[in-house]
């Protein structure tokens, strides 16, 4: 390898910011972008001059009365959608930055805890049971919790738990919800009950309104700011298990720290949104190539792109077709021929090395 | 200061170490002599508080700065961000590395000499200099006390000598404590004060002075191999003391 002297470092500190600087600039104005595209396109189309003064006169003065259909159509229908699906992308990505981290594997996605499959089985059940509306959130968020909450109680032992062990003790639990789901999918009325859990399932933020938003933003906000107050921390965590405890981290608590975050993240998602899978595996390799692994680029770039990336397949599940698409179809399609291509060029290029 | 006071670790019915004490202060240099399997990964595992004692107590500050033979290189970070890990001590869970960190971060590199690899990714270095970055990290930490996990291990001759130089510079303020694992008692000869020799079938490990552990017979009985120790006139007309095994071998011709 070449010496490099001081005089020739510097250049090298000076493009890795100027690069960064322009990737993240490049992902704030795709997501840009995205919103304002967003807010315009349906099936009944607005400029997007018109919509940008819209959203500018609904955030000066929330409580005016919306007369025309146009600002109806973009303040109550398509805005908190938008929102929604941003907060939503952002917290999947950025829930399946810091896993893949504190599991130094990167292909776990936030799935893998159970969360998702809990959080179905509250669901499906609740569905079931004839529930609506916030119960039914509540149901579905409490549900997710109490089967991470499960991972836990398989997955420790003598006090600790190994990475492996949380795998499978994830597995295991989401084996054991989706085979409840399914059997409660096998009784339900097939006229009433067992389209809506079938759709609810496949997830969809057509029903998102306001209420629903503000429902779910505490949870995504909150989770995710504290997620990014540990970004230098998670770099230590995703060190090998002596190194990261002699540099003073307390492995197992500190993950389960991060596991309890993550919880509350992908539970306030799914229940206002159900399950959207591929978005927390998919876009962390899409920023790691992007900004590199050091979490403190990498989460607030998975923040972004995440929210861009979601709220463009939402766009899509509305207006491709005259019905809507459900999302999980939509990520699965796009991320996993996505995902296949990262696989490839990741083991490609470490052959390479 | 480190140490072992009365330490057992057994592996279901298998003792590993039994009784083992020693203590490092700060200023003196340790190292662990002694072939595979005799325990020494052991011993620096329940030096530093990830092998759980079966009895005894270990001795040792809050945060040692520890030396891993191979560091982590599935995540690609720059051997400067690696280095800066060094703080996570000092910056708590929350905390997040400032300016004053970075200071001390380059300032541990270019201790470590791998001042020019710190924009380099780690995981593109090879395997000496990443043992620099990382003891660079374990210079950052601020510990007093430095465990090295056999340093040498990998490297060729020119790089151990540098190892060896490098390790010395270290000890030479005489404000550390540092302790490492080694096949080769001539690095003991060179680096180090005391000597820990896992001595074969379960005898205790002989703990003392270099000048008095590092013998010929100690060290036939350590390895099991005829050993003779030579003086040699070093680059500078100095007298150095090295150890050679005095292999049998069997002549082929």
């Amino acid at each position: 390898m070449a010496a490099l002297t001081e005089d020739e470092a510097a250049p090298i500190v000076r493009s890795h910011l100027a690069r960064q600087t322009l990737v993240f600039a490049a992902l704030l104005a795709l997501f840009a972008v995205a919103f304002v595209v967003s807010l315009c396109v349906g099936r009944f189309s607005v400029p997007a001059g018109r919509a940008l003064e819209l959203i500018w006169l609904g955030a000066t003065d929330p409580w005016r009365e919306l007369t025309t259909i146009e600002e109806r159509i973009v303040l109550l229908v398509r805005a908190p959608r938008v929102v929604l699906a941003a907060l939503a992308g952002a917290g999947l990505a950025l829930s399946g930055a810091a896993l893949q981290g504190v599991f130094r594997n990167p292909l776990v996605s936030p799935d893998i805890l159970g969360i998702s499959q809990g959080a179905a089985f509250g669901g499906a059940l609740g569905i079931m049971l004839g529930i609506w509306g916030f119960p039914l959130i509540a149901m579905v968020f409490i549900s997710g919790i109490a089967a991470v909450i499960l991972v836990g109680l398989i997955a420790c032992v003598n006090g600790r738990s190994e990475t492996i062990t949380v795998i499978l003790s994830g597995l295991v639990v989401s084996s054991m919800f989706s085979a409840v789901v399914s059997l409660l999918q096998f009784i339900a009325d097939p006229n009433t009950s067992l389209p809506a859990i079938v759709y609810w399932l496949m997830g969809s933020f057509a029903t998102a309104t306001w209420e629903r938003t503000l429902i779910a933003a505490p949870g995504l906000i909150i989770g995710g700011v504290l997620l990014w107050m540990l970004r230098f921390r998670l770099n230590i965590l995703s060190l090998d298990e002596a190194e990261a405890q002699s540099l003073g981290a307390r492995t197992n608590r500190e993950r389960w720290l991060v596991f309890g975050l993550i919880a509350v993240i992908v539970g306030s998602q799914v229940a206002v949104s159900g399950i959207i899978g591929w978005i927390g595996i998919v876009i962390p390799h899409a920023s790691r190539l992007l900004v590199g692994h050091d979490h403190r680029a990498l989460l607030p770039a998975s923040v972004v792109l995440g929210a861009g990336f979601m709220v463009i397949i939402d766009t899509l599940a509305r207006t491709a077709t005259a019905a809507e698409i459900p999302l999980g179809v939509i990520t699965a399609l796009v991320g996993a021929p996505i995902f296949a291509m990262l696989l490839r060029n990741h083991y490609r290029e470490r052959n390479g090395s | 200061m480190i140490g072992l006071e009365d330490a057992t670790v057994r592996f279901g019915s298998r003792t590993i170490i039994e009784a083992l004490s020693f203590s490092v202060p700060a200023g003196r240099t340790l190292a662990v002599l002694g072939p595979n399997g005799r325990g020494k990964t052991t011993t620096l595992k329940a030096m530093l508080g990830f092998q759980q004692l079966d009895g005894g107590r270990r001795v040792a500050p809050d945060i040692v700065g520890y030396v891993p033979q191979t560091g982590t290189s599935n995540q690609r970070y720059r051997a400067l961000d690696v280095v800066v890990m060094g703080r996570a001590a000092h910056l708590g869970i929350f905390g997040q590395p400032g300016p004053e960190d970075f200071g001390i971060a380059r300032s541990a590199l270019d201790r470590a000499g791998a001042a020019r690899f710190a924009d380099h990714y780690f995981d593109r270095l090879s395997g000496g200099e990443r043992q620099l970055v990382l003891l660079a990290r374990a210079i950052a930490t601020g510990s007093q006390v430095l465990v090295l996990d056999e340093p040498a291990a990998a490297l060729d001759l020119h790089n151990q000598e540098r190892l060896l130089a490098l390790l010395n510079t270290l000890r030479q303020p005489r404000d550390k404590a540092i302790v490492f694992t080694t096949h080769d008692p001539n690095h003991a000869l060179s680096s180090a004060d005391d000597a820990l020799l896992m001595m074969p079938g379960g005898q205790t490990p002989l703990f003392g002075p270099v000048a008095e552990t590092i013998t010929p017979e100690h060290l036939e009985s350590l390895y099991g191999v005829p050993m003779r120790v030579v003086e040699l006139a070093g680059p500078s007309g100095e007298t150095h003391r090295a150890v050679l095994p005095a292999f049998a071998g069997i002549r082929a011709a």
